[in-house]
């Protein structure tokens, strides 16, 4: 018999729970209001009394009503039809509630029961499994979708039986497995997973070294992250923060994307349930939602369930990566989670940590973070989930406990600048102030010259050296006037305006700008940077700027052109006939 | 309030803080309402027996064989079309000597909206003041504040707002006005012959600060009777956020919560989210847009406040005085409505766009050449035509008592373009300047 219990105090969404049998910490029970149910999670126990949040309104509630506990922590459901699918931060389905308004204890089955997939075997009868191992794949949309051996499961196991090919439905028997003692386990399409625990069914983690390709190029040439990386990106208010997203949804070479709305605002989120449906998905030909799930709790849903939002999100994330798939992973923003916690922690009267944030916001932080990464599967696939995560810090300063001990973790910083998004430069990552820390990991920098050039992290710290150098020339240009420096504080400004022009700004909006391959990311940081060992010959300073520009404008036409098209060679011819003005010769150093 | 006959009468209190009492009672709901002698009262806290009473208007005078009656029941409103044209204080009683509105009776504190039910905001709301409609244009389902110092004349401009808006409904929420403000409001509506369509909910500075919590969900629960019941169009204001914020800070306090930043709650922006995120188009047509006032301490948009507000509100709108003509704009360089390019061109005429960029950017050039001219350098010819065309801009246009339709805000800027400037230096496309560029005898 599992436990029940009686409500013995209620202080907003905390309830104390006087109960008649074991309980778990973060154990999920259902209390009583009427005809409807609340879930609640325990996050304390004293004595008998164990102290629950509860995820929605606790208006109308009174001492006594009872609860049940159910024996299992906060639990998602996996299985074929996540995929396409708009959840709240407990997995609801939002498209299948009734009505306008959320109405409180309404909840749904994750998972259409209805719907049925095409099964092909992987394994076979009779076959040594375990934990995370492939019995056979079901099509879901166009990917195809593992059917595994459940995770909870620990040692070996025999298959007995396997479903043979044919349609079915989640809930049906794919498979049977005994274990040692000959004891008979049914396995269907769906198993269900702790969200706080980590999926571990992989055989090794190593340190991430294989290159995401994003097609943003201030991303991938400058501060480059990689398959199973972290990021993440502080936010002010109106810096092109969603437009980035999309970017990276859109573009980068990842096979799953989730997003976890967590506590932003409701229209915002709106457009992404509007836009993505539209967004065609440039490596499938098809709509860009097929592979994307949306876990929205925004900022006016029930709190506690904001903090379960992103644990739900990273569970389907790693359930993806189980099947030896490439998952990117964005939370918007993880800040709102934070204060999700800070709300909580208040109301257990705990002591507090800076800024009233519960003392061990940093542990919980970096091991979430830790959730990321790209593993060696058992059968030896690989599989990764890459984890970006904005944070908006108050008042936009980045000294606050959520940005510091983001910063902690998370291995690249893309800075969102509120200047380069007032002069429309965009995108408006900072490219001074942002870094990539993988691009001192020594098997990063031999994938790097194994598979894509001899000299990327070279040219990164190049371009980068370039960039301050300009910014420094600029800001003495600011203080003694155009005619009080030299005229190489003019053409080292201007360097660095090639780099930012033709390498670090780039059009959303435009069909062969918006997304560069790898290839020609090469091929034109190499030209610019080739460009910027040039010297240059002026007479005064006011020659400079013009020149510069019509440089600037040729490799601009350049990105605009088909690589390596009619229109592409014409604009580079251009480009050598500018330089040859110059009378260009590379500098020897 | 009137008690009825059956219901249990508690006279004893156990403790008594100042802004709480605490008795023993059994069978009593979370949120349920309570009079004790004579005071409105919430159950904030239940602990076995123990139940913790919010009093409203603060406990002074409250002895301990105080009278304690449970109403069974949450705060709630009446709503129906006789919400209209009246005024009522925090609880949603009349304060105007007119009668009880009879209606049905609604919790207040409604669910949050499906978000995929949600339609994107579409439909442009026009106020006739240029600084919004021109160049942060409203979209209905928007939630916009102010940023306004105190002494900068923010409810003067949303008397206008709610006078002017295009909007079914609109319905004001007035947080710690001083009684003042409160009868200018009421002289305004009554004046412009335009009650039938306004709501007020009250809450002055003679009130216990702690009643205003509840004027923005006493606002909202009409706003969603209007917008989802009658499908019509409503338009929130709410004056002054911040005094709301402090009246939470108060609560918490006397709750002995822990402080965050800026001795703020740590719920704060979960408790202004939900607020404003009542702002919604929804499917069937009916639309909540919210237009706030967040006073600032000395233009600090850094304070906890304010900073909240910029995360959830969908852009903000800046009030300053125009020195050069002396009368107060809508800031075009700070100013931002996030939602404007869903309207701007689709719902507006095509060169809207072109003419908000082009405007401004001048604007811009003309405040550099006042720098230059602080500075003691010479101005060049252009430079004094900005100037020139940024006196005329600000009074004609961003004047907030300036009250014209669209379509003329843009005619008046292809006017001043052409009194001021050659076609070549707005740099506008080619088409447009075609097609509306004032002929030769039109600007004189």
């Amino acid at each position: 018999m599992s436990t029940t219990g009686k409500v013995s105090a209620i202080i907003a969404n905390l309830v104390y729970v006087e109960v008649d049998g074991p309980v778990g910490q973060n154990e999920i029970c259902y209390i009583k209001l009427g005809d409807v149910n609340l879930m609640a999670e325990v996050i304390k126990v004293i004595g008998k009394y164990a102290y629950v949040q509860v995820f929605e309104s606790t208006s109308g509630l009174k001492i006594n009503d009872t609860v049940e506990f159910t024996g299992h922590m906060l639990e998602v459901s996996l299985g074929p039809g996540i995929l396409e699918r708009n959840y709240d931060g407990l997995q609801n389905d939002l498209d299948q509630m009734d009505g306008i308004f959320l109405k409180r204890g309404e909840y749904t089955e994750a998972l259409n029961q209805e719907k049925e997939y095409e099964f092909t075997p992987i394994a076979s009868e009779g076959d040594q499994v375990s934990a995370g191992a492939w019995l056979g794949e079901v099509k879901e949309n166009w990917v195809s979708h593992k059917i595994m051996v459940p995770f909870k499961l620990t040692g070996e196991y025999t298959i007995k039986s396997l479903a043979k090919e044919g349609s079915y439905k989640v809930t049906d028997t794919m498979a049977i497995l005994t274990d040692k003692e000959g004891q008979e386990i049914t396995v269907t399409m769906i198993q269900k997973w702790p969200v706080k625990r980590p999926i571990k069914s992989y055989k090794e983690k190593p340190r991430p070294f294989k290159l995401l390709e994003t097609g943003v190029r201030t991303i991938d040439s400058l501060n480059p992250i990689v398959e199973g990386g972290t990021g993440f990106i502080p936010g002010p208010f109106g810096s092109g923060k969603t437009v980035l997203q999309h970017a990276l949804s859109r573009q980068a070479e990842a096979d799953i994307i989730v997003i976890a709305a967590c506590g932003e605002r409701a229209n915002e989120v709106v457009e992404i349930f509007k836009e993505f449906p539209e967004l065609e998905d440039p490596r499938t030909g098809r709509k860009l939602i097929e592979r994307t799930t949306i876990i929205a709790n925004t900022s006016n849903m029930p709190v506690a369930a904001r903090e379960a939002s992103v644990y739900t999100a990273m569970t389907i994330s790693e359930y993806y990566r189980s099947m030896g798939l490439r998952v990117m992973m964005l939370a918007d923003s993880t800040s709102r989670w934070a204060q999700a916690l800070r709300e909580m922690s208040n109301r257990m009267e705990e002591l507090p940590g800076p800024d009233a944030f519960p003392m061990d916001l940093s542990s919980i932080i970096s091991n979430f973070y830790a959730r990321a990464g790209y593993v060696y599967l058992n059968n030896g696939a690989t599989g990764s989930v890459t984890f970006i995560g904005t944070v908006s810090p108050a008042g936009g300063n980045l000294k606050e406990p959520v940005t510091e001990n983001t910063k902690k973790v998370a291995r690249c910083f893309y800075a969102l600048s509120q200047q380069r998004a007032d002069s429309k430069r965009y995108p408006a990552i900072d490219p001074i102030d942002s870094y990539s820390k993988y691009i001192e990991y020594d098997e990063f920098q031999e994938y790097l010259n194994e598979n894509i050039s001899q000299n990327w992290i070279d040219n990164i710290l190049k371009a980068k050296n370039i960039l301050i150098r300009g910014k420094e020339a600029s800001e003495q240009i600011n203080i003694l006037g155009d005619d009080g420096v030299p005229i190489d504080y003019h053409i080292n400004f201007w360097k660095s305006e090639i780099i930012d022009f033709a390498i670090l700004q780039q059009d959303a909006f435009d069909k062969i700008d918006s997304a560069t391959p790898i290839e020609r990311q090469e091929y034109m940081f190499n030209k610019v940077l080739n460009i910027c060992d040039f010297d240059f010959e002026f007479k005064n300073f006011e020659e400079v700027a013009g020149y510069f520009k019509r440089v600037i404008n040729a490799l601009k036409q350049m990105n605009y052109s088909e690589y390596k098209s009619e229109n592409f060679k014409k604009h580079e011819k251009e480009l050598g006939q500018i330089l040859e003005e110059r009378k260009a010769e590379p500098v020897s150093n | 309030m009137e008690t009825k006959a059956f219901q249990k009468i508690y006279t004893k209190v156990t403790e008594i803080t100042k802004a709480t009492c605490t008795l023993k009672a059994t069978g009593i709901g979370y949120d349920e309402l309570a009079v004790v002698n004579d005071r409105l009262a919430q159950v904030v806290k239940i602990r076995g027996e123990d139940v913790t009473l919010q009093v409203f208007s603060g406990t002074e005078g409250i002895p301990t064989d105080a009278e304690v009656v449970f109403m069974g029941k949450s705060h709630t409103l009446k709503v129906g079309d006789e919400l209209a044209g009246r005024f009522f204080n925090a609880y949603g009683q009349p304060i105007d000597n007119g009668p009880e509105v009879s209606g049905e009776e609604r919790e207040i504190n409604s669910p949050s909206v499906n978000p995929v039910r949600r339609q994107q905001p579409s439909e442009l709301i026009s106020t006739g003041i240029a600084g919004i409609d021109l160049n942060n244009t409203l979209v209905t389902g928007q939630k916009i504040p102010f940023f306004a110092d105190p002494d900068q004349p923010f409810n003067q401009v949303m008397a206008m707002v709610a006078l002017r808006a295009q909007a079914d409904k609109i319905i004001l929420g007035g947080m710690g006005l001083t009684n003042d403000d409160y009868l200018f409001y009421k002289n305004v509506f009554d004046n412009a012959d335009a009650l039938d369509r306004i709501i007020s909910f009250v809450n002055t500075t003679e009130d216990p600060p702690v009643e205003r919590l509840l004027v923005p969900d006493m606002a909202l629960t009409a706003a969603e009777y209007f917008a989802v019941d009658k499908k019509q169009k409503v338009l929130v204001l709410l004056t002054d956020m911040t005094l709301f914020a402090d009246a939470l800070s108060i609560v918490s306090n006397r709750m002995d919560q822990i402080p965050s930043k800026d001795s703020m709650p740590g719920s704060l922006y979960s408790d202004l989210a939900k607020i404003y995120e009542k702002a919604v188009q929804f499917p069937e047509g009916g639309s909540i847009t919210i237009v706030a006032v967040t006073t600032l301490s000395g233009g600090d948009i850094t304070h906890a406040i304010p900073d909240n507000t910029g995360y959830i509100t969908e852009g903000q709108l800046f009030l300053r005085t125009d020195s050069d003509i002396g009368k107060v704009v809508v800031d075009p360089f700070r100013s931002l409505s996030r939602l404007k390019q869903l309207v701007i061109g689709e719902d507006t005429r095509e060169d809207h766009g072109q003419v908000m960029n082009t405007a401004i950017r001048l604007f811009a050039d003309a405040s550099n050449a006042r720098t230059k001219l602080e500075n003691g350098f010479d101005l060049t010819d252009y430079d004094k035509r900005t100037l020139d065309f940024a006196k005329e801009y600000s009074r004609q246009l961003l004047a907030i008592d300036v009250n014209i339709e669209i379509d003329e805000m843009l005619d008046v800027g292809w006017k001043l373009f052409a009194k001021h400037f050659k076609e070549a230096e707005v740099g506008i496309k080619k088409n447009l300047v075609d097609k509306y560029w004032p002929k030769q005898e039109e600007t004189e």
